[in-house]
C-alpha cells in the first residue's frame, strides 16, 4: 500500500501543477480572463482537497436528516419517495382549471399548485374596474367559495396535497379550501398543502401585496397561530426566493434576501407570542433554478446548512424540523427564450437536474413556450416528462445527495453560505427584512443584478443560446393558448347570481364581524372563515380589511 | 426637435401586472442613453398613466405588461391619449405578447412592440429615430 499524501505536500504538488499550466497560456490562453458565476465568485481552475481540507465534515456537511442538513433533510431522501411533481397550474375560470387539475392528475403529477389571476391575487372580484383585461389571465379566478367549490370539484382534498400561490388574500384562499374541505368531509387536520403567505418578497420583487407592512405581517402570523393549531399538516408559508431571482437577484441574493424574510417572519411570529417550535417546522421554502449548473445545487446546500444555523443558534428552536429548509423549486423563467422555443426543453431539464441534486422536496418545470404565452397542454406534458425522466431513468435519486464531496461543490457551498450570511449580517444592521425593503435597499440590489445581467447578455459577455449566438431566421409558433375574454362576462354573471342568492344579512354580520376582529386584536382567521362560508366574496373581505388597514403605495427606487 | 432638450420618457406599468424587471431594466438602459425617465411604478389605470405623460410632458410612453392583458389597457391607453389629442407623443409596449396580438395593438397607434430577448440598444435607436415632437 502507498501511503497517503499529507495536506502539505498536496499543496505543494497543486502549486507546482499550477506553476506548469500556466506557464503555457501563453501558447493556449483560456477562454476567458477570469471565470466568474452569477454570483461573482471567481471560479477555479481545478478544485482539489486543498479547497477543502479545512472544511470539518461533521460541523459543515453532516448526514442527511440531520443538523446542519447540507446534505438533504430526510436520511433517505428520493431512495424513499421521489420529489413531489407539481407543475403549477390555472388559468379562465374555475371549470377549465379544475379539467386541467385532472388531466395533471391523471398524467401522474402528484401535487396541485393553483395559480390564481392577479385580480384574485390583488383582492378584486372579478367584476372590479380594476379586474379589467385581467381576468382569468395569469391563473384562474376565484372570486367566491363557489368558484373554489367548482375549482376542486371531483379532487379528494384528503388525497392530493395542494400549493397555492397566494400572498396578501392568503387566509381568504385558505379559508376557502378549509371549506370546500369540509363540505367534502374531509378534516382540517386531514389537509396538505401550502400557502405562499409571504407577503415581504411582494413589496420587494413580485408586485402583488394590498395593505402596509404591518398589518400584513399580523395576517401572516394570525395564520402561523391557526394552522399550527387547527391545521398541523399544512405548511402556512412558503419564503419565496423565487421571484426575486426571477426580478434579477444572483443566488447569492437570493439565498441573502430570502432567509432574512424568513427571519423576519420568525421574529414577527414571536412577538406574537408563538412558540418557535410550534410554527418553525411549517415553515416552508422556495426557490428558483437558474441556468448555472453548479452554482445552483451549491445554493441549495448552503441555504439548507445557513437557515440550519440561524434557526438553531439565533432562534434557539429545539426541534431538528424546526432548522430545515424544505422548498419547493421552479425552473428559471426568466431564462426561457421566445427565441427558438424547443431549446427550452433543454434549459428546464439541466435546472431541473440541479434542483434534484441539490435535494428539492417538489419541483414545477415550466413549459417550453413560457416566454410566448401561457402553456399549452403538450408543453406541459413535455415538461412533467422531464421531471420523470429524471427521477425514473437517469438513476441520479438512487443515492443521498451524489455531488457531496466534490471539492469544486463543497467550496462554492462554503462560498455561497458565507457571502449569503455577510448579507444578512448587513440586513440586520439596517434592521431587518422589512426596514432594508422600506429604504429599497433589496429592491435597488435586484435591479443593480438585473441591469448588469442584462448588459452582459447585449454585449455578448453572456451567452444566451439562439438569443445571442446561433440566431436563426424563424417564424414565431401560431395558435397559442390564449385566455377567451368571454372568462369575465361568464365570471360577472355567476357572481351576480351567486349575490342574489345568498343571505345577504349573514354576509353583512360577517363582514362586521370581521371588521371588529380587524381593528381589535383578535386572530382574523377565524372571522374570515365564517365570512367565507356565508358567501361573502373575496373583494368583500379585502375591502373590509382595506377600510381598517389601508392600502401600500409602492416607493420608488428607480431615482438615480 | 431641439438637440439641448432631453428626451423624456413614462415608463409604465398599466393593469395588475407585477413584473417589473423588464420595465426597470430598460428605463435603465434608456437612462443610460441620456433620457430622462419617470416610472409610474406598478398597478396604474390608463387614466392615471395619461396624466402623469401629461404633467410631466412626455416625448415618448412605454408601456409594459407580462401579464396578457395588453389587449385591453394598451388600446385603452391609445384611446385616452386620442381623446385629449396627444398623438404627438410616440407610444410604445413590451412585455409577453403574442404576435398574433400585434398588428391590433400597432393598427390603434402603438409604435412598436419589443418581446422578450430586444436588446435596450434597439430600443434606444427606436425612440430617437422615431421621435415626433
Amino acid at each position: 500500500m502507498t501511503e497517503k499524501t499529507d495536506g502539505e505536500s498536496l499543496e505543494k504538488a497543486f502549486e507546482t501543477w499550477s506553476k506548469g499550466v500556466e506557464s503555457k497560456l501563453g501558447k493556449n490562453p483560456e477562454r476567458k480572463k477570469a471565470f466568474l458565476n452569477t454570483s461573482d465568485i471567481p471560479i477555479h481552475r481545478l478544485y482539489t482537497p486543498v479547497h477543502t481540507q479545512d472544511l470539518d465534515y461533521l460541523t459543515a456537511l453532516g448526514f442527511p436528516g440531520s443538523y446542519p442538513f447540507t446534505r438533504g433533510v430526510q436520511p433517505t431522501m428520493y431512495r424513499g419517495r421521489y420529489w413531489t411533481m407539481r407543475q403549477y397550474a390555472g388559468f379562465g375560470t374555475a371549470e377549465e382549471s379544475n379539467k386541467r387539475y385532472k388531466f395533471l392528475l391523471e398524467q401522474g403529477q402528484t401535487g396541485l399548485s393553483v395559480a390564481f389571476d392577479l385580480p384574485t391575487q390583488i383582492g378584486y372580484d372579478s367584476d372590479h374596474e380594476m379586474a379589467m383585461g385581467e381576468v382569468g389571465k395569469v391563473g384562474v379566478a376565484i372570486s367566491s367559495l363557489q368558484d373554489m367549490e367548482t375549482l376542486f370539484d371531483g379532487i379528494p382534498l384528503d388525497q392530493v396535497s395542494t400549493s397555492m400561490t397566494i400572498n396578501s388574500p392568503a387566509a381568504i384562499l385558505l379559508a376557502m379550501y378549509l371549506a370546500v374541505a369540509e363540505k367534502q368531509g374531509v378534516s382540517p387536520e386531514q389537509l396538505r398543502g401550502t400557502i405562499q403567505n409571504d407577503i415581504l418578497k411582494e413589496y420587494s420583487s413580485r408586485g402583488t401585496y394590498i395593505f402596509p407592512p404591518k398589518p400584513s405581517m399580523r395576517i401572516v402570523t394570525d395564520i402561523f397561530a391557526f394552522c399550527s393549531d387547527k391545521v398541523p399538516q399544512w405548511n402556512s408559508i412558503s419564503i419565496s426566493g423565487y421571484h426575486i431571482r426571477e426580478a434579477g437577484s444572483t443566488a447569492v441574493q437570493e439565498v441573502a434576501f430570502t432567509l432574512a424574510n424568513g427571519i423576519a417572519y420568525v421574529e414577527a411570529a414571536l412577538q406574537a407570542g408563538l412558540d418557535v417550535d410550534a410554527f418553525g417546522p411549517r415553515i416552508s421554502f422556495f426557490f428558483n433554478a437558474h441556468t448555472d449548473f453548479f452554482e445552483e445545487i451549491a445554493k441549495y446546500r448552503a441555504a439548507r446548512r445557513l437557515w440550519a444555523k440561524i434557526m438553531k443558534e439565533r432562534f434557539k428552536a429545539k426541534d431538528p424540523r424546526s432548522m430545515m429548509i424544505r422548498f419547493h423549486t421552479q425552473t428559471a423563467g426568466c431564462t426561457l427564450t421566445a427565441q427558438q422555443p424547443k431549446n427550452n426543453i433543454v434549459r428546464v431539464a439541466f435546472q431541473a437536474l440541479a434542483a434534484v441534486l441539490g435535494g428539492t422536496q417538489s419541483l414545477h418545470t415550466n413549459s417550453m413556450d413560457e416566454a410566448l404565452c401561457l402553456p399549452s397542454e403538450e408543453a406541459v406534458q413535455i415538461a412533467l416528462r422531464s421531471q420523470q425522466i429524471i427521477a425514473y431513468e437517469t438513476g441520479v435519486s438512487d443515492t443521498v445527495d451524489p455531488l457531496g464531496g466534490s471539492y469544486y461543490l463543497e467550496d462554492l457551498t462554503r462560498q455561497i453560505f458565507d457571502r449569503a450570511e455577510a448579507y444578512i449580517k448587513k440586513i440586520d444592521d439596517m434592521g431587518g427584512s422589512a426596514a432594508a425593503i422600506e429604504k429599497g435597499f433589496i429592491q435597488r440590489e435586484i435591479q443593480e443584478s438585473a441591469y448588469r445581467y442584462q448588459q452582459e447578455i447585449e454585449k455578448g459577455e453572456r451567452v444566451v443560446v439562439g438569443l445571442n449566438r446561433f440566431q436563426v431566421q424563424e417564424e414565431k409558433p401560431k395558435n397559442l393558448l390564449r385566455v377567451n375574454p368571454a372568462v369575465r362576462l361568464a365570471q360577472i354573471e355567476k357572481l351576480k347570481k351567486m349575490k342574489s342568492e345568498r343571505d345577504q344579512a349573514l354576509v353583512n354580520g360577517a363582514l362586521a364581524e370581521l371588521k371588529r376582529a380587524a381593528e381589535g386584536r383578535d386572530n382574523l382567521m377565524m372571522p374570515i372563515l365564517q365570512a367565507v362560508k356565508a358567501y361573502a366574496t373575496l373583494g368583500e373581505i379585502c375591502d373590509t380589511l382595506r377600510e381598517v388597514f389601508g392600502e401600500y403605495r409602492q416607493i420608488d427606487t428607480l431615482g438615480r | 426637435m431641439n438637440n439641448q432638450k432631453k428626451i423624456r420618457v413614462l415608463a409604465a406599468k398599466p393593469g395588475l401586472d407585477g413584473h417589473d424587471r423588464g420595465i426597470k431594466v430598460v428605463a435603465s438602459a434608456l437612462m443610460d442613453a441620456g433620457m430622462e425617465v419617470i416610472y409610474t411604478g406598478l398597478r396604474q389605470t390608463p387614466r392615471q398613466i395619461v396624466e402623469a405623460a401629461f404633467q410631466e410632458d412626455v416625448d415618448v410612453i412605454a408601456l409594459s405588461i407580462l401579464s396578457g392583458a395588453h389587449d385591453y389597457l394598451f388600446p385603452k391607453v391609445m384611446q385616452l391619449l386620442k381623446e385629449k389629442g396627444a398623438d404627438d407623443i410616440l407610444v410604445i409596449g413590451g412585455g409577453i405578447i403574442p404576435d398574433e396580438d400585434i398588428p391590433a395593438l400597432k393598427a390603434c397607434g402603438i409604435a412598436e412592440i419589443f418581446g422578450p430577448g430586444t436588446s435596450t440598444q434597439d430600443i434606444v435607436s427606436f425612440i430617437r429615430a422615431n421621435l415626433k415632437k
